[in-house]
């Protein structure tokens, strides 16, 4: 039998990742030059941190930690505000356009028309995609309860962001809540082109014991990495039962193994995040390589060959 | 299994730099290379990024600049800091031929006192050379005097030792020794007189940069410098100039 590598590519909203790996927005993305570097170690597309309508300077620290079996986070969306991130995305997009590696913008406003304002000037820069954060567990205090919590609220940004662009959307789900799937039905009504899943897990709280006080300066945060995944494996599965449009599934993702399961939940794309932390900006050359070498062990010869199969068995 | 929290360590002793800079000595002790950072918590307070002066027993070298490092200097022998690390890379030795140039700038002598000291422990011969804008502000000399390194204090109004800048000294030791690398810690401008040294001179060099720290875990990209995260790829880099 001749032996060739399996073809990673995949179509997302019609644009063409050269592999299914997606950097998660939050991990790396403050930079042209870093996400230039995530690109280069392997990623198939880049997300941007999620930036909002005015510079924001976010918590105070302590704002990451690792707790164990994974990070747990209240960073509080610091970014330079879209005017500045427009500049940004216009140097990423030379910076990858040669590597073949798209870009998805990340964003977030504390309104509906918030959104839809910074979705517009945010297309002026023709990134890839958009990606719609709805769902930051760490930041209620200040912009109010994430508009994921309810399908209502997710179904009118998603509205209104499809309104103010052409660009492709993906809506951010939010694991945090007692049915995502009529969460997911509603965005996709209101004319979401993708779906990712899922932002951190919670709010969870983590507590110094000597002094008696949570970690965090924000007390509580949103939990992510290897403890997450079943659940995030679990969501991307019961939203690809329900809904038509593809899935960036994202959760907990370290190696090539958790990659092959996100696929075989129904994912089309996966994201990775808090794997950056052990692994560095190469865990996305690493994590391609096994899920090609898994493939070639298994005999397939693309990701359709195996993409949603536990719906069927 | 805990993850890398951070631990309470309580303060053993507290030395009094200069008017602006204390050294704590904590009761804990770890495994770093010089160069190297933790993150230093105070609860309730702020958790910010600080070098190792040394990790056995635990040192950290502190100027009062803020909020932060304000209640870090109110604290007494018996409180407790936090903190959590190593992090990052630190300055790498080669034992050469040669002496090793050491060029700091305000706390920058912190990280370099403890290289000074892995050097001298390996028997290598060090020049450091310490600048400050003026005498009240030199840091740290005293101890790189006391391991045994030859020091050259620089100051840009003449107050103490040379008249002039660290990097302008670095030069004529260059002429007169055979350097066999050097490194640095200090404002991002002295950083880049020590680039043009060590191009000028073909030596092999590393810089310590500072970014703005907030993970210190190499995920939130907050102390991105150019492709590079300070808190993972550094804060210690090469000058690339070999
Ligand atoms: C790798 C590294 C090693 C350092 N080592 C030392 C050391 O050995 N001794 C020492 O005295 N100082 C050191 N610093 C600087 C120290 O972190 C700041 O002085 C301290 O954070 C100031 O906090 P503050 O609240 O007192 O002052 P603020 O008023 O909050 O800040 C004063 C200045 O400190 C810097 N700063 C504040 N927060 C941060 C942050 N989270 N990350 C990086 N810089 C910040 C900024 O330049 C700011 O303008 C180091 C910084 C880095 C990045
Ligand atoms: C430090 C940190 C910052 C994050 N910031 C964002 C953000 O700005 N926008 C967003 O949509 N998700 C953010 N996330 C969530 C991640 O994109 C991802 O959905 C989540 O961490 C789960 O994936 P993982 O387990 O691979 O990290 C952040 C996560 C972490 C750990
Ligand atoms: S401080 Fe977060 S990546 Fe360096």
């Amino acid at each position: 039998m001749r032996t060739t590598s399996p073809d990673l590519r995949v179509d997302l909203c019609r644009v063409r990742l050269p592999n299914p790996l997606v950097l998660a927005s939050g991990i790396l993305g403050t930079s042209a030059q870093l996400l230039e570097r995530v690109a280069r170690c392997g990623a198939g597309a880049v997300t941007t941190k999620s930036c909002g309508p005015v510079p924001r300077t976010g918590h105070p620290n302590p704002t990451v930690i690792d707790w164990g079996h994974g990070l747990i986070n209240a960073v509080g969306l610091p970014n330079p505000g879209v005017e500045a991130e427009v500049e940004i995305i216009a140097v990423a997009r030379e910076l990858l356009a040669p590597l073949g590696v798209p870009l998805i913008a990340s964003i977030f406003a504390d309104t509906v028309a918030g959104f839809a304002a910074v979705a517009e000037r945010i297309s002026a820069a023709r990134p890839d995609l958009i990606e719609i954060n709805i769902s930051c567990p760490n930041v209620a205090a200040e912009l109010g309860r994430p508009f994921a919590l309810d399908a209502v609220s997710a179904a009118q940004v998603t509205a209104a962001v499809r309104a103010a662009t052409e660009l492709p959307i993906i809506v951010k789900l939010s694991p945090n809540v007692t049915d995502i799937v009529a969460i997911a039905r509603a965005v996709e009504g209101a004319g979401a082109d993708a779906i990712a899943a899922i932002n951190t897990l919670g709010p969870g709280m983590v507590i110094d014991v000597e002094s008696g006080r949570p970690i965090l300066a924000n007390r509580v945060g949103g939990v992510s990495g290897p403890a997450i995944r079943p659940i995030a494996v679990r969501c991307v599965y019961d939203i690809c039962t329900a809904v038509n449009v593809p899935v960036v599934g994202i959760g907990g993702v370290s190696c090539g193994r958790d990659a092959v399961e996100m696929l075989m939940a129904g994912a089309t794309a996966v994201g990775v995040g808090s794997a950056v932390y052990r692994g560095g900006p190469e865990v996305f050359g690493r994590i391609r390589d096994e899920l090609a070498e898994w493939m070639s062990a298994h005999g397939y010869t693309s990701l359709s060959d195996f993409r949603g199969i536990a719906h069927e068995r | 299994m805990s993850g890398d929290l951070p631990s309470a360590a309580r303060i053993i002793s507290i030395a009094e730099e200069n008017t602006r800079v204390k050294t704590f000595v904590l009761d804990a002790e770890t495994q770093a290379q010089p160069g190297q950072f933790a993150m230093v918590w105070l609860p309730g307070v702020d958790e910010k990024p600080f070098s190792l002066v040394d990790d056995h027993p635990l040192t950290f070298t502190i100027a009062r600049v803020g909020l932060f490092t304000r209640q870090v200097h109110a604290l007494h022998v018996g409180d407790r800091l936090w903190w959590r690390g190593p992090f990052g890379r630190g300055f790498e030795i080669r034992e050469t031929d040669g002496v090793h140039l050491l060029i700091g700038g305000g706390y920058g002598a912190a990280p370099l006192v403890f290289l000074a000291r892995r050097l001298r422990a390996a028997g290598q011969r060090v020049v450091a050379i310490i600048g400050a804008k003026t005498k009240t502000e030199l840091l740290l000399e005293t101890r790189f005097a006391a391991m045994g390194c030859t020091v050259i204090v620089a100051t840009e109004d003449g107050s103490a030792g040379v008249r002039g800048l660290a990097t302008d000294v670095a030069w004529n030791v260059a002429q007169q020794e055979t350097v066999a690398a050097v490194y640095a810690c200090g404002p991002e401008g002295m950083l880049s007189a020590v680039e043009l040294l060590c191009t000028g001179r073909h030596l092999p060099g590393q810089v310590s940069r500072e970014g703005y720290m907030r993970c210190g875990l190499g995920v939130c990209g907050s102390c991105h410098y150019g492709p590079w995260l300070v808190c993972r790829d550094g804060p210690v880099f090469a000058t690339n100039s070999e």
